[in-house]
């Protein structure tokens, strides 16, 4: 996947977990928590879904690096290559 | 049959945890002895004699807890609603207009608006507004969903806070009945979680009631492809030789499991579980209800009576504790499920009393003593009712009331206890491993308690364990 796919990949389980949320304003670089309403069981979300759609693991100790858009692609881009 | 989890019973907790892991495509399912689900929070019919077919009741439902207005944040309910993945508009609420603490000398109302209690603390307290603004300082800096926490006494904790017994009364008497397993006093975590449910958030009711919750988490949970058994009781969790849970058997059939979450109350699973540690047997709690209801030939007029729900109280003490002398008259919960905002006003009405009541007391009479017994909890309820709405010109045209022994029968909660025993596991678990307790005995009890337990439940044990699906 290209880097733009992983992003897009991220953004539509965000859309669909936080089906409130304008996702189209989401800038890349800023902690999502702060831009958003996700909590840490909405972070596990994230983390289940890319599990159950791409089969992508993430482990506790990597959540950290799902913070923003920006860390999600970078983190994300290898484990989806 | 072997399952990556095992939940007992379809409770509103057993359905939100089913919904959690079937969502994320773990093999659950559901065992519930009933032949329905919604567990202290179901519903039943009665035939209406005059005019053919059937009344609908809810067991429980006087008020769904945290209400909140669509697009609201961060608030218990709009967790439910993106962890269940349901939409706002689906629950169809109403909001309160508003309820009131009734005491001999002084009534305190209080709404979703916030502001209400202030202002009605201000004007009735006005010595102890400073004190009233620190409890809700205090309440708001709470964190109430640490899990480490270990039980400390709401009484002690707010004689430092509020100086005028009558305030510090007047304030618990709402939120013991609600939601406290202990007699008079209840664990301050539960006190904030109840405060802010209550009094910060407030009251709604969902249009048709509590089968309307129960029908979204049933859809959820089947079209997430979770299996739910009825009439399928657990009579034993099974353990390894190294002592961890394994798996049930329920209707004689053997079901295996390495996760099981139990949601029918912390005594109660213990007594299911062959090899539990004696030493640290959960006790049952005491609190126990008798609710009556009546059904009117009409809607009692808002000029009449307006409020929502009354908390009376005929003494200027509260006590929270099992009823003297079968039920105990001195205090009740009226509720009015009418007077929601914007439902329709045409029909028939309906007012619901709850007592506090003495399981051992009832347990030991004849059955025809029982009946007696229960018409005489009927005509005090009845009586107060008249008092509450003196001018009301209805006709009563069908009464139920429902007993310990009922709750007992129905929900197999020990002694008929509703909010569980004292002895809460706050991070669920167990001393047998893979065994967890989900819903009222994690801590965490009414509809919106319970549903926000079995979610983080089997988030927690059963989703961030890190076994592969
Ligand atoms: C009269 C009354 C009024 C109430 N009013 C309100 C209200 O207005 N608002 C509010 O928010 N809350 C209210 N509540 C409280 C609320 O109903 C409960 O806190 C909540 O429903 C608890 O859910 P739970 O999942 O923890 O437990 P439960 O509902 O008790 O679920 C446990 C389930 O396990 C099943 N079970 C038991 N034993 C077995 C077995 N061996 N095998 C298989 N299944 C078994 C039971 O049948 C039950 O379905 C009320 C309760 C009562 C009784």
């Amino acid at each position: 996947m290209t880097a733009s796919e992983v992003r897009q990949v991220v953004i539509d389980i965000i859309a669909d977990i936080a089906p409130d949320e304008d996702v189209t304003v989401i800038e890349d670089s800023k902690s999502l928590r702060e831009q958003l309403d996700l909590d840490s069981m909405d972070f596990l979300d994230i983390v289940m879904e890319l599990r159950k759609r791409h089969k992508v693991e993430v482990p506790q100790e990597d959540y950290p690096k799902l913070a923003t858009l920006e860390s999600c692609v970078s983190y994300l881009s290898p484990k989806m290559a | 049959m072997n399952y990556d989890c095992i939940v007992i019973g379809a409770g509103m907790s057993g359905l939100a945890a089913g919904i959690r892991l079937a969502m994320f495509d773990k093999k659950v399912v559901i065992l519930e002895k009933h032949s329905i689900p919604g567990g202290l929070n179901s519903y039943y019919q009665r035939k209406n004699l005059d005019v053919g077919g059937v009344r609908h009741f809810d067991v429980g439902l006087h008020a769904l807890t945290n209400f909140m207005k669509k697009g609201e944040k961060g608030k218990p309910f709009s967790k439910l609603l993106k962890q269940l993945r349901l939409s706002y508009d689906d629950f169809r609420l109403h909001p309160q207009t508003y309820s009131k603490i009734q005491f001999p000398d002084v009534s305190l109302k209080f709404s979703n608006d916030f502001a209400l209690l202030e202002s009605e603390v201000n004007s009735h307290f006005p010595k102890e507004m400073d004190n009233f603004l620190r409890l809700v300082e205090t309440v708001r800096d709470f964190n109430e969903l640490d899990l480490t926490l270990g039980y400390r006494s709401s009484r002690e904790t707010l004689k430092q806070i509020i100086r005028d017994d009558l305030l510090t009364e007047m304030i618990l008497c709402p939120l013991l009945i609600y939601g406290s397993a202990w007699e008079d006093d209840m664990d301050f975590a539960q006190f904030v979680i109840m405060f802010k449910s209550l009094y910060f958030e407030g009251f709604g009711r969902p249009e048709g009631g509590v089968r309307t919750i129960i029908s979204l988490l049933m859809k959820k949970f089947e079209e997430a492809g979770g299996s739910i058994r009825f009439r399928t009781a657990v009579s034993e969790i099974k353990t390894n030789a190294k002592g961890e849970a394994i798996g049930v058997v329920a209707s004689g059939e053997d079901l295996m499991a390495p996760i099981i979450l139990s949601s029918i109350g912390y005594p109660e699973t213990v007594k299911l579980t062959q090899k539990f540690p004696s030493q640290k047997v959960p006790r049952t709690g005491a609190m126990t209800f008798l609710e009556s209801i009546f059904v009117y030939d009409q809607k009692i007029p808002l000029a009449v009576n307006d409020s929502t729900i009354v908390f009376y109280n005929n003494s200027r003490h509260y006590s929270y504790r099992p009823a003297a002398n079968f039920f105990d008259s001195a205090s009740a919960v009226i509720c009015f499920p009418d007077n929601y905002e914007t439902q329709k006003r045409i029909g028939e009405g309906t007012v619901r009393v709850t007592y506090m009541a003495n399981y051992e007391q009832w347990k030991n009479l004849s059955r025809q003593d029982y009946e007696l017994k229960k018409e005489v909890v009927g005509d005090s309820a009845f009586e107060l009712v008249k008092k509450l709405a003196p001018d009301f010109q209805g006709k009563l045209v069908f009464k139920d009331i429902f007993s310990p022994l009922t709750i007992e029968k129905y929900t197999w909660h020990m002694n008929g206890t509703v909010y569980g025993s004292v002895d809460k596991t706050r991070d669920g678990t167990t001393p047998v491993p893979n065994l967890f307790i989900i819903g009222t005995d994690q801590g965490f009890l009414g509809i919106v308690g319970s549903i926000l337990s079995g979610i983080s439940m089997a988030n927690l044990h059963g989703l961030m364990t890190g076994s592969e699906a």
